[in-house]
């Protein structure tokens, strides 16, 4: 199960919202091995395309310094679909690399750039096997 | 001559859950080549036909080796090296 945060969850919308039609990425950090989706971060899409996305190599650099420095990990790994369901295509399975993440996705399709809902997914992607959980919305993190 | 290597969670299957691990080599070829035999089966997740794998990044002091001579990139005592599987995917 994911659970996240309402400002980080909105956060996310928002982004794949104002991205669209081009697909939006990011992450949400977080201590490691906690399990706490804690930073967003909001990647720019190399690809610039609506069809798909990468982390630009510079900046996926930059971002896993700081992350190492910081003893977090990627807790969240997130991208939209912008004509498509939220469900990882193969090209996700197949580049999905974080065992421990949850790999989210959001699909614009719907209503694009404007208000209104999203589908917002998460999935587990371990060796080409795709596992749906269940995404809990809550006000603000449990404390630990 | 040591270089560090950062290996990325997903390689660790490779080096016992090493998250670094030391290496020698004048080149990264070379490098590779070398952590192959301490790391049997992790040569094949970087390099694919001769040359490195699309989505697999690597870096030397700071900077992606694609811009400095990608495989024949040179190496010296003291570098570092880290690798990064790209996060990357799509609808397409």
């Amino acid at each position: 199960m994911l659970t996240i945060d309402r400002a980080t969850y909105d956060a996310i919308v928002a982004h794949a919202k104002r991205d669209h039609p081009d697909e939006a990425c990011g992450i949400v950090a977080g201590p490691e091995g906690s399990d706490r989706p804690e930073r967003w971060v909001e990647m720019v899409n190399a690809a610039g395309s609506p069809t798909f996305y990468e982390f630009d190599s510079t900046d996926l650099f930059q971002l896993y310094k700081e992350m190492d420095a910081n003893d977090e990990e990627p807790v969240v790994v997130y991208h939209s679909h912008t004509a498509t369901e939220a469900y990882p295509s193969r090209t996700d399975i197949g580049l999905a690399s974080e065992p421990n993440a949850h790999y989210v996705l959001v699909s614009t399709r719907e209503h694009g750039n404007s208000e209104g809902p999203v589908e917002f997914r998460s999935y587990r992607i371990v060796d080409g096997e795709v596992t749906e959980e269940e995404v809990t919305v809550v006000d603000e993190l449990p404390s630990n | 001559m040591a270089i560090e290597v950062r290996i990325p969670t997903i390689l660790r299957t490779y080096t016992g859950g090493e998250k670094a691990v030391s290496a020698d080599g004048a080149s990264l070829s070379a490098l590779i080549d070398d952590l192959e035999v301490n790391h049997p089966g992790i040569k094949d997740r970087l390099i694919d036909n001769g040359d490195l794998r699309r989505f697999v990044n690597v870096y030397i002091n700071d900077e992606d080796v694609r811009f400095i001579g990608g495989l024949e990139a040179e190496l010296a005592d003291g570098d570092q090296v880290v690798v990064l599987p790209a996060v990357a995917g799509g609808a397409h």
